[in-house]
């Protein structure tokens, strides 16, 4: 038998679905509107004769950018930072999060407040901006002219990330690690075998976590990189943006297509391989979000 | 030393005996022999310990170095000599910024306002945002519509902040000779809410839009995806609990008033923990990104101030100071709300 809905539910539901509906087509739409300026003429996209579908479609604002060969650079460089980052920052993070877990471990309180209180207080972006200066100068010194290995290596580390790891391996119930031991697994072995397949989703959502906080990093790698070859597609969006933006240079913009479609090609360009990978890291997301509580 | 039995065993409540307790045996064999033996342990379980070394390296190098890098606030002048080696001249930089006379003080007491204000905005107006569409979620019973809607509105969290602050001032661009402003603006002017000139003008030119460009914006990337954790809690409250509340005669707002807000308050008050902790942390790269010298008087940040005087401008020690006095309130911030919450409500989040 199904119950009569009450009136004041029959309201809030309508309301409900109107005012979500009405939220997801906000959210939706100017991805929409950057997909169709980025191939409309120019005319269209300089008076907004276009709302939803393009107008005069041209193709020309893509294939100039797909032609630069700056733009490929600036692609290749934030696949090779959030590769290499993602892959150091999981290394050094597991490893971490390893020993933390273990209650034999000498002054772990001490070690879990080192890791703590850098989420509490950060020196600033000055303090910061002279030590990434001086990381750099040693770098050089000792050969590494390549500044993306700075940013991979001396950015992007969350001390919230090694917290999840450690609260996951900490639920790794104890006579699986000691009926390993027993049957003669070194320490590597236990992590390895053990530990890491034991915490599998976990480890995929912290490698997410960093995987996108490496792909989006803008400021440091903007302020650290000095040779523009290597900057990362963020920066080159950034550099586009105010380039096109600027009224100046405008002035003489004689082409078939608008200068706004360039910037929205660019956008269209760094959001596709998000859409493509998302159906499938969007359930690690949800997870990440839900165990993000910490303890101690 | 007192020996208590209770010290080295625990309860194991799997097993349902005695255990040793690991820690307390550890304990003891460096209270014993102090350091001799606390090297021994380390040397005996040496991987363990060489696992360590990578992060607190990181760690050592790029988080904790450059808290030693802040002594340069207190010197006098910026030198480009070491900071081991200069002369410190106390709270020099900080009296300028507190109780100085000069524009910089002006400009930084702005900068702080504007921190909390745009942190505190977000509170009202961002925090509530995510609870609600969380409650919106469950009205809907079809799955396949939900999941829909949840997609979409999850979707802006997956930009980049570049990305999202392009979209945006693309969306309210000024107007020129060439073309028109952005859509957006032009939108609101036919709906009446601005004038034709401010939207020719820019609305990331007008002061008093970055507020609400800045909050709106914000709503637009993460009330959807914020949501999930607030969904996740609402859908973990059993059936029953409803149905013994429309037994008694509760309507939709009692529902909503009696069943659902204590089952999600815990889920609420780590939220808001977190929220008021971070209240003086803002994110940088947003503003950064959004604000432009005509912005300054309510989008100017203390981070962006020390970027403009420490980074882009040579006042080092300035900068420094301004930014450590935001991060040491910003710290009480969390250390506060966080012993609060814990005494009231036995929900902390560290």
């Amino acid at each position: 038998m199904k119950r009569k809905l009450e009136i004041s539910e029959l309201i809030f539901k309508i309301i409900s679905y109107t005012l979500l509906t009405i939220f997801a087509v906000c959210c939706l739409y100017p991805f929409l509107y950057a997909i169709s300026a980025s191939i409309s003429g120019r005319h269209a996209v300089e008076y907004n004769e276009l709302i939803l579908f393009p107008k005069d479609i041209q193709f020309d604002a893509f294939s100039r950018m797909f032609n630069d060969n700056m733009f490929w650079n600036a692609y290749t460089n934030t696949l090779f930072i959030t590769f290499y980052g993602t892959i150091w920052a999981l290394f050094t993070s597991i490893f971490g999060a390893y020993a933390l877990s273990k209650k034999r471990l000498l002054f772990r309180k001490g070690f879990n407040f080192f890791l703590v209180f850098t989420m509490w207080f950060s020196a600033g972006l000055v303090p910061q901006y002279l030590n990434y200066l001086d990381t750099k100068r040693v770098f050089n010194a000792v050969g590494i002219m390549d500044d993306k290995w700075l940013v991979v290596i001396a950015m992007g580390m969350a001390a919230m990330n090694i917290i999840l790891l450690r609260n996951s391996f900490e639920g790794v119930p104890s006579e699986i690690e000691e009926a390993a031991i027993v049957d003669g697994a070194t320490e590597m072995q236990v992590l390895w075998r053990v530990y890491i397949p034991m915490s599998k989703s976990i480890i995929a959502t912290v490698a997410l976590f960093f995987g996108i906080s490496r792909w989006n990093g803008y400021f440091w790698a903007r302020q650290m990189i000095s040779n523009s070859n290597e900057h990362p597609l963020q920066v080159f969006i950034r550099l586009k943006l105010e380039q096109y933006t600027d009224p100046e240079q405008m002035a003489a913009w004689n082409e078939v297509y608008a200068s706004d479609s360039m910037i929205y090609a660019l956008i269209v360009c760094s959001i596709v391989p998000i859409l493509i990978i998302y159906p499938f890291i969007q359930k690690y997301f949800a997870k990440g979000v839900n165990v993000g509580g910490v303890k101690e | 030393m007192q020996l208590n039995a209770a010290d080295y065993l625990i309860f194991d409540e799997e097993s349902g005996t005695y255990i040793e307790n690991p820690e307390q045996v550890v304990r003891d064999d460096v209270e014993k022999h102090h350091w001799l033996n606390v090297l021994k342990t380390v040397l005996k379980d040496w991987r363990l310990y060489l696992m360590l070394v990578p992060m607190l390296l990181v760690f050592l190098l790029w988080r904790y170095f450059p808290m030693y890098e802040l002594l340069g606030c207190f010197k006098v002048t910026d030198d480009v000599k070491p900071v081991a080696e200069q002369f410190y001249s106390g709270f020099s930089y900080f009296k300028q910024l507190l109780v100085g006379t000069g524009t910089l003080t002006t400009e930084f007491w702005r900068a702080f306002r504007n921190t909390f204000l745009l942190s505190f905005y977000g509170l009202c107006f961002g925090f509530p945002m995510p609870i609600i569409i969380a409650l919106f979620f469950n009205e809907i019973r079809s799955n396949i519509l939900r999941s829909t809607y949840q997609v979409m509105t999850y979707l802006p969290k997956f930009m980049s902040t570049v990305v999202m602050t392009s979209l945006v001032m693309m969306l309210v661009k000024q107007g020129s000779l060439t073309s028109g402003t952005g859509i957006l603006s032009q939108l609101l002017v036919q709906l009446g809410a601005i004038s034709e000139e401010t939207a020719y003008a820019g609305l990331m030119n007008d002061p008093s839009f970055f507020r609400a460009i800045y909050q709106i914006s914000g709503i637009w990337e993460g009330a959807g995806y914020d949501s999930i954790v607030f969904f996740a809690a609402i859908i973990a409250i059993s059936p029953t609990s409803y149905e013994a509340a429309q037994i008694d005669g509760a309507g939709k707002m009692s529902q909503m008033r009696y069943v659902v807000l204590p089952c999600i308050l815990s889920t609420i008050v780590i939220m808001l923990i977190t929220r008021i902790g971070s209240l003086l942390n803002i994110g940088y790269e947003k503003v950064l990104l959004l604000y432009n010298p005509n912005t300054y008087v309510t989008a100017d940040v203390v981070s962006t101030f020390a970027n403009r005087y420490g980074i882009a401008g040579t006042m080092k020690g300035l900068a420094s100071a301004a930014e450590m006095m935001n991060n040491v309130i910003g710290m009480l911030l969390v250390i506060g709300a966080n012993t609060i919450s814990r005494k009231a409500s036995d929900v902390s989040l560290y």
